[in-house]
């Protein structure tokens, strides 16, 4: 197609900043990597800070991949690709961020549950916190209580997530949410749980402080609670 | 087609499937995290009392306890080599009841998803796919199902390895999907994109359709949408009673018998020839359908205003059906590849 319309081959380097923003979030959407990673590098080339070109670029360009998927639009496939994109981005950015010491607006703790393998749900959870910039620490599948409490122990995570897919599965949220409360651990720790066969007044019977519908409610909410919880500590 | 099922369907305008077998076994104390299709060996006489509760009230269908009996599934209780006898059992199980019901009951041997992304956008090769639906269909088949079901799938390429497994090992089969994202199923698949898909299969199922989902209201939208198409295979409702609540330990659909009762005949009404529930959908349930589809004469298409007003709303506005739904603006032009 681009020998037939030379008009339409897009340059990224012959952008202005501005444009090549609004180009990368096309490209994001489209889920193409490759014009993400060199986006992100000319963006570098051009002295922008790595947190800039992750915050302004990559979050903004996920947020709206997020809100189609949250809106029916975009679906898991899209969201997997644009995910992989923004990856993609992401790989270049880490270690330039890790030495800018460059602030997180949270770290997540995120696992699918005991018995259950289905990680798709919590894969795309786990891929929009990082495009929102968190840090995400993904246990994978099939974690036992133990599991959850050695990793929030050692990571001291603002957020654990939990995942399950199966109605035989979902109750061992509360195992872990009762473990936690039982160990005094629960309220150091926002816990927010999804799943296809959840929903909200199953989040709230077992303890969780959220139930997210998908991966976009899911940053939505983080963000939130995150911020409430830092209002409440400077009002205390 | 002198299958068991098809049989049946010649025979009968309806047919009444069965219930959930997920909650039926976590109430009978399957535990959270437990894989139920071990309990075919460690448990056999809880299976057959699943079975058994499905037939005692009415059902001409049920399915086997081997949703989650494929190697990709079972490696994570390190029984990924054990697909087959489980399948096996699964299906030995399901035909010792169906065989003492004393009339015909079709033993479907189901098939659930592996839990992968196919390739091209996930891992999972579309080779090993067809392996892993393979191992499990042989175990169904030799344990003697009528009939292979697959069910819970979300991505057609998925659909497709089943359906060509079921083809390698000779078997009839149906195939439902879940459409619970906006009316599609979470991989964006539209009801009408499955009434296409399985006429592009060199084996089409016998029957197709939607199970488990968002509700009894969603599923019907579902299955207007394959009756739109104007197939003429006969289509699947299996939807839940409800959704799920956690009460006392325990889950609890909120979807009562009578609900369910108005939910069978408006399936059957939307065009429906094989109508079931899912998760939540209990012996009782299926007794109050079965007495439903028996007594009320037949009703005109309900219109997605009556399925709203009686069921109640959908989870989404549109189901991906009719005109376009809303698109982004874009930059323009972008080279491709």
């Amino acid at each position: 197609m681009a020998e037939d319309n030379p008009e339409d081959e897009i340059i990224l380097s012959e952008l202005d900043d501005a444009e090549l923003v609004e180009q990368m979030f096309d490209d994001l959407y489209d889920g193409m990597k490759e014009e993400i990673e060199e986006g992100v590098r000319i963006l570098l080339d051009r002295g922008w800070p790595p947190y800039r070109v992750l915050t302004e670029a990559l979050v903004g360009g996920m947020k709206i991949v997020g809100e189609d998927f949250r809106d029916g639009i975009l679906f898991v496939p899209e969201v997997l690709l644009a995910a992989g994109a923004m990856k993609g981005g992401m790989a270049i950015l880490k270690p330039l961020l890790a030495e800018t010491g460059a602030p997180t607006i949270g770290k997540m703790v995120i696992g699918t549950v005991k018995g259950d393998i289905h990680d798709i749900g919590k894969n795309l959870v786990s891929m929009m916190m990082e495009g929102a910039g968190f840090e995400v620490i993904d246990l994978g599948i099939n974690n036992a209580v133990e599991a959850y409490l050695a990793a929030m122990e050692a990571e001291k995570p603002d957020i654990l997530g939990m995942s399950a897919l199966l109605t035989t599965t979902m109750p061992y949220m509360k195992v872990v949410i009762d473990t936690m409360v039982a160990q005094g651990l629960r309220d150091d720790t926002i816990v927010l749980v999804g799943g296809a066969p959840l929903n909200e007044d199953f989040g709230r019977a077992i303890g969780a402080d959220a139930y997210c519908r998908d991966a976009a409610v899911a940053v939505e909410t983080a963000k939130a609670l995150i911020a409430r919880r830092h209002n409440r500590a400077a009002a205390g | 087609m002198t299958d068991a099922l098809s049989n049946l369907l010649a025979e009968r305008d309806w047919l009444l499937a069965d219930g959930a077998t997920g909650t039926t076994l976590f109430n009978m104390g399957l535990s959270a995290g437990e894989a139920p299709e071990l309990w075919n060996e460690s448990q056999p006489e809880r299976i057959r009392a699943l079975h058994r509760g499905a037939v005692d009230a009415g059902s001409d269908i049920f399915l086997t306890n081997s949703f989650g009996a494929n190697a990709a599934r079972l490696k994570l209780h390190g029984a990924a080599d054990r697909a087959r006898a489980l399948s096996r059992r699964a299906a030995e199980l399901g035909r010792e009841v169906a065989d003492g019901a004393g009339r015909p009951v079709v033993v479907a041997g189901s098939v659930g998803p592996t839990g992968e992304i196919l390739a091209p956008i996930g891992p999972l090769a579309h080779a090993l796919a067809v392996e892993i639906f393979e191992e499990t269909a042989t175990g169904l088949k030799e344990g003697g199902a009528d009939v292979l079901w697959l069910e819970t799938i979300s991505a057609p390429e998925e659909f497709r390895a089943a359906a060509e497994a079921f083809a390698n090992v000779a078997m009839p089969w149906c195939g439902t999907m879940s459409f619970d994202t906006a009316g599609r199923t979470m991989m964006g698949v539209t009801s009408a994109d499955l009434g296409r898909l399985v006429e592009t299969l060199p084996n089409p199922p016998r029957a197709f359709g939607a199970n488990c989902g968002t509700g009894a209201s969603d599923l019907l939208r579902s299955v207007l949408g394959f009756a739109a198409s104007g197939t003429e295979r006969p289509i699947i409702a299996k939807g839940n009673a409800g959704i799920p609540r956690y009460e006392a330990r325990q889950i609890r659909y909120d979807g009562t018998p009578a609900l369910m009762a108005d939910y069978a005949v408006m399936a059957r009404d939307a065009g429906a020839r094989i109508i079931g529930g899912c998760c939540g959908t209990t012996p009782e349930h299926l007794r109050a359908m079965r007495a439903a589809l028996e007594s009320r004469p037949a009703g005109p298409r309900p219109t997605l205003e009556r399925i709203a007003g009686t069921l109640g709303a959908f989870s989404s506005e549109r189901d991906g059906l009719g005109e376009d739904g809303p698109a982004r603006l874009r930059r323009g032009g972008r080279r491709r590849g």
